[in-house]
């Protein structure tokens, strides 16, 4: 009698569960469809016929030919190599600045993060304004305290130019790694410094064996994926400089748009493609990195 | 004495760090408050603050404004379209993903994460090629796709991770009940995902309304394009109005700023846990 009466709600849920693995394929299916969708229609097509349009061999030579691509190509790199590191050498600093136990940081900090909060276009165009070398706010302000007749030209001067986009860079997400390394300083456990304190550790001593090793990983994937992003930075080079004086500040994420815009698509393309043997081992260590994260 | 030691040290770091935040905001501020003159001058302040700088722009009186509030409403018509459909999609993808288990679900889970890292500056030249060949161009479902698509990858991924964190015995024990997958979609998942999903939903919103480059290459008919292109038009002229480019600029700042700053403790939380997991 225990017997039958066991087996019925057993096998009542066993046809459940089958009936719910079904069910759940099928669910499955339909739920993950729109996204499919959407990246086989805005992903995978647009890539595949990019690629095909970047199968012509002499825009390869003609890009290569061109002296701005060359420049733009080293501009890049001198762009990533200074933004990304002093980026991440001042988030750091800062971020223990932020972790002090007070209540005038925390508002501090509040303010530090509207860069990230309001939008690049007004406040990027702001900084063109100000910086402008006749009638700017900054040299205006040169000349009135310290009588300096021709100021610098910070938009002007080839190499001023470069360093205000890699300034206005900085000033635009400097806030979101300092987040970032902010929440990775928390985490820490407290008691490690009350400890290396009481021993006698300096404050350079504590950075050096707990604060430094329980963020390096951090501080190395944060690198990474900034790097990725600060390639793809558009806005901070093309709104503040147009890539000028002379197209000689392009980065590529400028220069394949000034390409296209000048009629001239294969180019774009062609500097598109020729920077992926450097974003894609950058995006296929991410990815196995998040994902792993993930689990 | 050495706690007032600290405090000093404290405070020699804020007065650099606020100079450096708020300089350019405030430089913004100061010429949409400043007459043609006074901006030229580059007073630190204007000697006759003025409002109408603000007059003219809620009243199109200039140019480059002609179109201000139809710019504004795309702005959000746009935004909000993409907020919504990047979470209908998303919220749909990440239970298929994470609860339900799909086949291939882990592989689009990376083609997604990919093409979230992939800079969007380097896809938008295939985008923009791709909706010509849609008959798309000059639409605004042009953008707004664009948006979701770039949207879409990281909303999924932080709504996965949110719902890996659900007990999976919710599941369990919902099935033994006889539960659907959609009763356990409406009934245990989405009440649980809310939190997460406010925050994926302003994540989409604030992502389109803050684009340029999309917008710009996407656009071209000035009563169709968000208020983002209608301010670069001021780039065109050398001697723009730019007191009137910082008034509708600052105008155009205000709803994502208040949106942040409204959810800031929910933002900071979700956009900075998902974006870096070590």
């Amino acid at each position: 009698m225990t017997a039958t009466t066991m087996a019925a709600p057993v096998a009542a849920a066993s046809d459940a569960v089958s009936g719910h693995t079904r069910d759940r394929a099928l669910w499955g299916a339909i739920m993950l469809a729109p996204y499919v969708l959407v990246f086989l229609v805005m992903v995978v097509y647009p890539v595949a016929y990019g690629l095909w349009l970047g199968l012509n061999w002499n825009s390869y030579r003609a890009l290569f030919a061109d002296p701005i691509f060359i420049r733009t190509v080293v501009n890049t790199i001198v762009f990533l190599f200074i933004a990304v590191n002093l980026k991440f050498l001042i988030a750091l600093w800062l971020s223990g600045f932020f972790v002090a136990q007070r209540a005038w940081v925390r508002i501090v900090l509040v303010i530090f993060i509207l860069p990230w909060a309001v939008p690049s276009i007004p406040t990027i165009l702001s900084f063109r304004v100000m910086l402008n070398p006749e009638n700017g706010m900054i040299n205006q302000q040169l000349f009135h305290l310290f009588g300096i007749v021709e100021g610098p030209g910070w938009l002007t001067d080839p190499t001023l130019a470069f360093a205000s986009s890699i300034m206005v860079h900085i000033w635009k997400s400097l806030p979101f790694w300092t987040l970032i390394l902010i929440t990775g300083r928390f985490a820490i456990a407290q008691d490690l410094y009350e400890a290396a304190s009481v021993d006698g550790a300096n404050k350079w001593q504590q950075f050096k064996f707990i604060t430094w090793p329980s963020l390096a990983t951090l501080y190395v994937t944060s690198t990474m994926l900034s790097m990725i992003w600060t390639l793809g930075d558009f806005n901070s080079v093309y709104l503040l400089t147009g890539g000028g004086p002379g197209d000689l500040n392009h980065v590529l994420s400028t220069l394949g748009i000034r390409y296209m815009r000048n009629n001239n698509l294969d180019l774009g393309i062609a500097s598109i493609i020729v920077a992926m043997p450097l974003i894609l081992p950058m995006v296929y260590f991410m990815v196995k990195r998040l994902s792993k994260g993930a689990e | 004495m050495k706690k007032a030691l600290d405090e000093g040290k404290l405070i020699l770091i804020a007065i650099p760090v606020l100079l450096w935040t708020l300089l350019p905001i405030y430089h913004l501020f100061v010429l949409s408050i400043s007459s043609q003159e006074a901006m030229l001058a580059g007073t630190l302040w204007p000697a006759k603050p003025t409002l109408q700088n603000f007059q003219i722009v809620f009243q199109q009186q200039h140019y480059y404004l002609t179109n201000f509030w139809r710019q504004m409403f795309n702005s959000f018509f746009i935004a909000i379209t993409t907020g919504l459909l990047t979470l209908f999609i998303a919220t749909f993808a990440a239970f298929a993903i994470s609860r339900l288990k799909v086949r291939g679900g882990r592989t689009i889970m990376n083609l997604a994460l990919a093409t979230y890292l992939i800079p969007a500056a380097f896809l938008a030249i295939p985008m923009y090629k791709a909706m010509g060949s849609y008959g798309l161009l000059n639409t605004q479902a042009a953008l707004i796709l664009a948006m979701v698509a770039l949207a879409s990858p990281y909303a999924i991924w932080v709504l996965k991770q949110a719902s890996d964190k659900l007990p999976k015995e919710l599941d369990e024990a919902a099935i033994m009940d006889g539960a659907t997958s959609l009763q356990l979609f409406r009934l245990v998942y989405l009440p649980l995902m809310k939190p997460s999903m406010v925050v994926i939903g302003i994540y989409a919103l604030l992502l389109a309304w803050n684009e340029y480059l999309y917008a710009f290459l996407l656009l071209s008919n000035e009563k169709a394009v968000p208020l983002a292109v209608g301010l670069g038009l001021f780039l065109s002229a050398d001697d723009a109005p730019w007191n009137l480019l910082m008034a509708a600029g600052l105008l155009y700042a205000i709803p994502p700023a208040v949106i942040y700053y409204g959810f800031r403790k929910n933002m900071v939380g979700g956009l900075t846990a998902g974006a870096v997991k070590s």
